[in-house]
């Protein structure tokens, strides 16, 4: 007996003849019904989906997992955070999740002013899913660094940032005077996705700017966009921001890389 | 002129219009990001206290963004309809609300109203009006459209079969087209949400639903929620039956969209020129929802129900189909859990209708909502005896293509049965004959050797 047949008493649900049209979907069709209902099985499926959403939203960063892998890749790590106290008030004041607090300025700023200028700021940032940085981001950076590395492009301090929107990246680039930064952050968890990670670069971050400044790339996670595809695109996307000076709208994605 | 209100000792002064609005909003957490809303509970009811008592008459001298620069302000003052308006001209807002709950407003006399109402009176209104009242008011207004077929006819309840696929896959998306139809879904429009807004993709899934439509005679509409501009592109080309369009409250949020009135009379005009709807020339379908004009830092001061009010102006003026306010998509920085997405959905519901619309909800949260599917049952449940227009359909509930949680078709059979609400007469008698439905309103068996299931295997 499959999970899916357990429980049933025999007659009460009609399972629709048109299951074979899943194979063309993975939307939720052909669920079958008792009465006008969907059955039990499939309403526990939804809303097991939807519990691993809602935990990826008030999921922790694992910092201390976090910066120990960064450090055995050699690269010095800041821990920082965002004027949002909070996931409630993160949640519902999305302008203080762009900025960082005091002593998050205060640190990057005296790291500024003894280090040179710098190339690439990587940061971090929760997001909506700690869980997609958790599982996503070392996997991608260990593609990603050396292609950087091998390109001689110089990394500014790495950041990992909490309770954090995208656009705290701006601020972060900016204090670093790094001329590119890139925010590795999760995304808004869908019901088959919690932990879609999202990719977006700044040329010449400063606090501001706004989306269209920024280049985008989405889905990152083992069913979705791969690590591979991922960084490679990733740093087509650098070395094209580098060469034309911008990013945003005007950097457009000719490598075709990506259906 | 202040606006005044004593409690007490304390007396409470609101500079202008928009200010007593806002203080007088049902707290809700976009408002409180604009910094917008009451500072106590005490502050907010003696706000209302003083909402109702002002004169409906103030709503047509004071404009809330002003007339020089926002074309929907113009557009409210110089079409409004003085004659319908001359019952109620004497009324304050506090005295609209009791009369509107009287049996002296009945149906056909709200109907002739709607015109004479603005958008900042209805508004007004509903920040003084419980929800049971919402759903009384709402009750009483009919507001039917036709272009295939009969929308909004009390007694009846549409829905919009969405059929989105992550990448626009025409299989993928025929599929659900078949699952909802086979679910007795389909009849409000059958409606794409294209993953991209690619001209070509748009005329291939428009030609596929065509076909679809024509191929079974389904007496419905179809389709595709691209930009207006894009739509204005390929109607030579491909079949459009309605043309989509965000809309907002304010000139400047339409500019957000990339729209303005100019643009979406264009798009009315041509729709219209393409003479394709058989038992009527409703050619327009309007999505809103409150937040807009905040998320585009385009609200002037005004709170969001007030704005979101404003925009149905704009859908009012090209005589739409379907209006749809999408609730709880926007998120929790705007409405933060059930309670506030429920009181949200029935004001903009209420709004719609009073003012004429054919109004229907997408009843609905993302996942860092505090919200869930007991939420939407309850307002699913409340908005069927409101007499909403229609709902989203969606396999399951879940929008693969936008990662929201709406209604499934499941949750539209619910509603009709407990409710006794039947779909669009023409495209009831469709699923009748397709043995889909029987006469009775109960969905039937369908064997698998049915049309619509061997044709797309």
């Amino acid at each position: 007996m499959s999970s899916s047949e357990k429980h049933i008493i025999p007659g009460t649900v009609s399972s629709d003849p048109w299951a074979s049209l899943k194979a063309f979907t993975p939307a939720r069709i052909a669920l079958g019904r008792t009465g006008t209902a969907i059955p039990l099985q499939e309403v526990l499926q939804f809303r097991m989906a939807h519990a691993h959403a809602r935990d990826a939203v008030y999921s922790l960063l694992n910092t201390d997992t976090l910066i120990a892998q960064l450090q055995s890749l050699q690269l010095p790590v800041n821990l920082l955070h965002s004027q949002a106290a909070d996931r409630h008030e993160y949640l519902q004041r999305p302008d203080k999740g762009r900025k960082l607090d005091i002593d998050s300025i205060n640190l990057l700023t005296s790291l500024a002013g003894s280090s040179t200028q710098q190339s690439v700021s990587i940061v971090l940032a929760d997001g909506l899913s700690a869980t997609a940085i958790n599982n996503n981001a070392l996997p991608l950076l260990e593609i990603l660094l050396p292609m950087l590395q091998q390109a001689a492009i110089p990394l500014a301090p790495l950041s990992i940032v909490q309770q954090a929107r995208v656009a705290i990246g701006d601020e972060i680039g900016s204090l670093l005077k790094a001329e590119l930064v890139v925010v590795l952050i999760g995304e808004r968890p869908g019901l088959s996705s919690p932990d879609s990670l999202g990719v977006y670069l700044t040329y010449r971050p400063q606090p501001g700017l706004t989306d269209e400044a920024r280049n985008c790339i989405s889905n990152i996670r083992p069913e979705g966009l791969s690590y591979q595809a991922a960084a490679t695109k990733l740093f087509y996307l650098i070395r094209e921001s580098f060469r034309l000076r911008l990013s945003g709208v005007l950097l457009k994605d000719n490598e075709k890389l990506i259906k | 002129m202040p606006y005044k209100t004593t409690i007490g000792n304390h007396t409470y002064r609101f500079d202008d219009l928009k200010t007593v609005l806002a203080k007088a909003a049902p707290y809700r957490s976009g408002d409180a990001l604009a910094g917008l809303t009451a500072g106590s509970y005490e502050e907010r009811v003696a706000a209302q206290m003083a909402l109702a008592d002002i004169a409906l008459q103030d709503f047509l001298q004071q404009a809330i963004i002003p007339y020089e620069s926002d074309e929907i302000t113009r557009l409210i003052i110089d079409t409004h309809d003085a004659q319908a308006f001359a019952p109620v001209s004497h009324f304050t807002v506090g005295q609209l609300r009791d009369w509107l709950l009287s049996d002296a407003a009945d149906t056909p006399t709200l109907q002739s109203l709607a015109p004479g109402l603005t958008p900042e009176m209805v508004a007004a209104v509903s920040k003084v009006m419980r929800n049971q009242d919402l759903i009384s008011v709402a009750r009483k207004c009919e507001v039917i459209t036709r272009f295939r077929n009969t929308l909004g006819l009390k007694g009846h309840l549409a829905v919009r079969l969405q059929p989105n696929h992550t990448t626009d896959d025409p299989k993928g998306i025929a599929a659900s087209i078949v699952d909802g139809l086979l679910y007795g879904s389909g009849d409000a429009v059958i409606g794409i949400n294209p993953a991209t807004d690619s001209p070509a993709i748009t005329v291939q899934l428009l030609q596929l639903i065509d076909e679809l439509r024509q191929q079974y005679d389904i007496p419905t509409q179809s389709c595709v929620l691209c930009h207006v501009t894009t739509a204005l592109t390929i109607m030579p080309r491909a079949p459009v039956d309605l043309v989509f369009q965000s809309i907002g409250g304010t000139e400047q949020t339409n500019s957000s969209f990339g729209v303005n009135l100019s643009i979406l009379q264009e798009a009315h005009e041509a729709a219209l020129s393409l003479q394709r709807g058989t038992i009527g020339s409703n050619v327009m379908y309007f999505e809103t929802g409150q937040g807009s004009s905040l998320s585009a830092n385009a609200h002037g001061g005004v709170d969001q129900q007030t704005c979101e009010a404003r925009a149905y102006a704009v859908a009012r003026r090209f005589n739409p189909l379907l209006v749809n306010t999408v609730v709880g998509f926007i998120g929790p920085e705007y409405l933060y859990d059930g309670k506030q997405i429920i009181r949200a959905a029935l004001e903009d519901h209420f709004c719609g209708k009073l003012l004429g619309l054919p109004m229907g909800v997408d009843v609905c949260y993302t996942n860092h909502a505090e919200a869930d599917q007991d939420d939407m049952d309850n307002l699913l449940t409340l908005l069927g005896v409101a007499g909403c227009n229609y709902i989203m359909g969606i396999p399951g509930a879940d929008d693969i293509m936008l990662n929201y949680q709406s209604t499934s078709f499941h949750d539209a059979l619910y509603v009709r049965k407990v409710l006794g609400l039947r779909p669009a007469p023409e495209f009831e008698q469709w699923l009748v004959k397709q043995g889909i439905m029987n006469e009775a309103g109960n969905l039937l068996k369908v064997s698998g050797s049915h049309q619509l299931i061997t044709s797309h295997l």
